[in-house]
């Protein structure tokens, strides 16, 4: 104990070690927030580009015309894939999280979270690779494959995001309708499945926000096409917005640039937008669950 | 029973019988239903998992009886010639994604304990929102944003800074004469992880006890040495599972980083220069591939995909398993 002791009438300010580790925590606290702000710097200069480049590109015309002056086939296209896709992956995963919650045991709960877990950490191209495989390869490619394909890349999400929802589902319900006598599926279709309804729908248009805007399993499975008429036909080949965004990305050609611009902030504000409105109805459900 | 019970009162209890039994075996029958669909919905997962994997690896058989195993270190890549080797595809894929996961971790795990300890409350509610939502923003518009916005930026000052600086490592070579660069990729592949790794980890270390904190707090210790000594250690397994996610996330990009990495064909060790991945050789070929070959080859690079891709989510599953169990050991 070489140091003096401090006095009682000393201030009480640190000095030495103390102030080196203080300084040090700043710095670190410092340092987090510097990463905060830096990663909201990221997606607003994304964002700013996208929006400015994107609004010179944007009218009217754009919007409804074909390829080579307008987007509206692949706005058509994307929305008939992701539409058809959704009521593919939406029912299925909806079954599959109220086997997980309200039927399986522990165990094959854990099972069935894991290969849900597993299908959500495949890369998509894969997933691409499987479908071309699958529904394309010798014969042709088609906007339904592109479907199927998105369809497998939401039926995690959406299968995930309503079992969180329906472990939040008060017990009370379930032991009440019991009490009551009430058969186990009345149960699930009328009081359990209602009751989560905004968390599943919450749920589903994450997902879709997720799916508009996945591009490599189209590329593999429906990127064929001149991109002039409005198709409907989901046995051909559809335009979509986010092959399309790719081949004028990789073409290098200023028009094509403009384009391409013009359409990522057609595509970023709805995807935006989307989660944005699921987020709000999140917070509102939950409050509504937990009060 | 009695004889004073009219006949319509014993048909009416008749009735309510047949109800009844009606009710209950439509019931038996509801419940068997909701099952059995429920059942096989969940099967499905399973299903989709087992074909997934049956027909990449039965679209790749061509390739894996011609090359073998040979395959993974093999280099040349020459469709006109119908030889195919993933070496230089896999050092591609595990370079830019480690260095992507190198770049991102340590900034996704501040803004985790920015948003867990350090941010008001007003703050946090705006902030985590829109770290989230960089992860919406779909791939191929990042890669685009990145061939014409970052890839410039990179070319004229990161690449020249870092040469000038850390020249004497031969990962930081002479800029070439674009951005499109291993590390072009990797910051793109940065971009896409940090929100992953952070709103995982924001959750861990919201997850840590207030009183052990304040506990440290109290003995004297600095937010730092609270963030060292007790939140760092209490989740590093959950952390840690939340990197591998991330990871797994940039082995499989294909799409930006396809737009941003130049499509080269030699192992370089600069970063620099340009180079590919599997995943974005998989999405640049694949449409335009004739031959089978070429075909069974790209789907043997979807297999090495598939086999690095399952094994880091598997190992995250496994950490963070055991995180729950040591959280559940504490409580």
């Amino acid at each position: 104990m070489s140091e003096a002791v401090p006095g009682p009438a000393a201030p009480l300010t640190p000095s030495g070690n103390l102030r080196r580790r203080r300084l040090f925590s700043r710095l670190t606290e410092l340092g987090a927030t510097g990463a905060a702000l830096f990663a909201v710097a990221v997606l607003g200069i994304v964002i700013y580009t996208v929006v400015v480049r994107g609004a010179s590109a944007l009218s009217f015309e754009f919007l409804v015309t074909g390829a080579p002056t307008g987007i509206a086939p692949a706005l058509v296209g994307t929305a008939l894939i992701v539409a058809v896709a959704t009521a593919i992956a939406m029912p299925l995963g909806v079954l599959a999280a109220l086997f997980v919650t309200e039927f399986a045991g522990d165990r094959v709960a854990r099972a069935s979270k894991l290969t849900l877990d597993l299908i959500n950490g495949l890369p998509s191209i894969i997933i691409g690779l499987f479908v071309f495989a699958l529904l394309v390869d010798h014969r042709k490619q088609s906007g339904f494959a592109a479907s199927v394909a998105l369809a497998i890349i939401m039926l995690p999400l959406v299968a995930r995001g309503t079992q969180e929802v329906l472990l939040l589902v008060p017990n009370n319900l379930r032991e009440a309708a019991d009490a009551l006598g009430v058969s186990r599926w009345r149960t699930v279709l009328g009081v359990i499945l209602p009751s989560a309804l905004g968390g599943i729908l919450t749920s589903t248009v994450l997902a879709v926000a997720r799916a508009a805007g996945e591009t490599a399993p189209l590329i593999l499975v429906s990127s064929v096409f001149n991109g002039k008429e409005v198709i409907l036909n989901m046995s051909e080949a559809m335009p979509n917005v986010p092959v399309r965004i790719f081949q004028l990305s990789e073409e290098a050609n200023p028009e094509g640039f403009a384009q391409a611009w013009g359409m990522s902030l057609v595509l970023v504000s709805l995807i935006l937008f989307a989660s944005l409105g699921a987020r709000a109805m999140h917070a509102r459900s939950r409050r509504k669950m937990s009060s | 029973m009695s004889a004073t019970i009219s006949s319509a009162e014993t048909q009416r209890a008749a009735g309510h019988a047949r109800s009844r039994d009606w009710r209950r075996s439509a019931d038996r029958f509801g419940d068997g239903l909701l099952y059995g669909v429920c059942a096989l919905a969940a099967l499905v997962g399973v299903a989709l998992i087992l074909l997934i994997g049956y027909q990449v690896v039965h679209g790749a058989a061509p390739a894996i009886s011609k090359f073998g195993l040979g395959f993974l270190v093999h280099t040349t890549w020459q469709p006109n010639f119908g030889v195919f080797g993933a070496g230089s595809l896999l050092y591609g894929t595990l370079l830019s994604s480690f260095m992507a996961l190198l770049m991102g971790a340590p900034i996704a795990i501040s803004i985790g304990l920015y948003l867990s300890l350090l941010a008001p409350a007003g703050v946090r509610g705006i902030i985590s929102p829109l770290v989230e939502m960089l992860a919406a923003i779909p791939s191929v518009i990042l890669g685009f944003w990145g061939i014409l916005i970052l890839a410039p930026f990179a070319h004229e000052y990161l690449e020249p800074w870092l040469h000038d600086t850390l020249g004497f490592i031969p990962l930081f070579g002479a800029p070439e004469t674009t951005g499109a660069s291993i590390f072009t990729a990797s910051l793109i592949l940065t971009i896409m992880i940090v929100p992953i790794i952070a709103s995982v980890s924001r959750d861990l270390f919201l997850a840590v006890p207030r009183e052990v904190q304040d506990g440290a707090s109290a003995l004297g210790a600095t937010r730092w040495e609270v963030v060292r000594g007790v939140v760092l250690p209490s989740t590093a397994s959950g952390v840690t599972a939340a990197s591998l996610l991330g990871l797994g996330r940039a082995l499989g990009e294909a799409i930006a980083v396809t737009q941003v990495i130049g499509a080269g064909a030699a192992i370089n060790a600069s970063l620099f220069r340009t180079g590919d991945t599997l995943a974005s050789r998989i999405a640049s070929q694949f449409p335009g591939a004739i031959t089978e070959m070429h075909k069974a080859s790209l789907y043997y690079l979807g297999v090495i995909l598939l086999v690095i891709g399952l094994l880091s989510n598997l190992t995250a599953q496994w950490i963070g398993r055991r995180f729950d169990y040591a959280r559940m050991a504490a409580k």
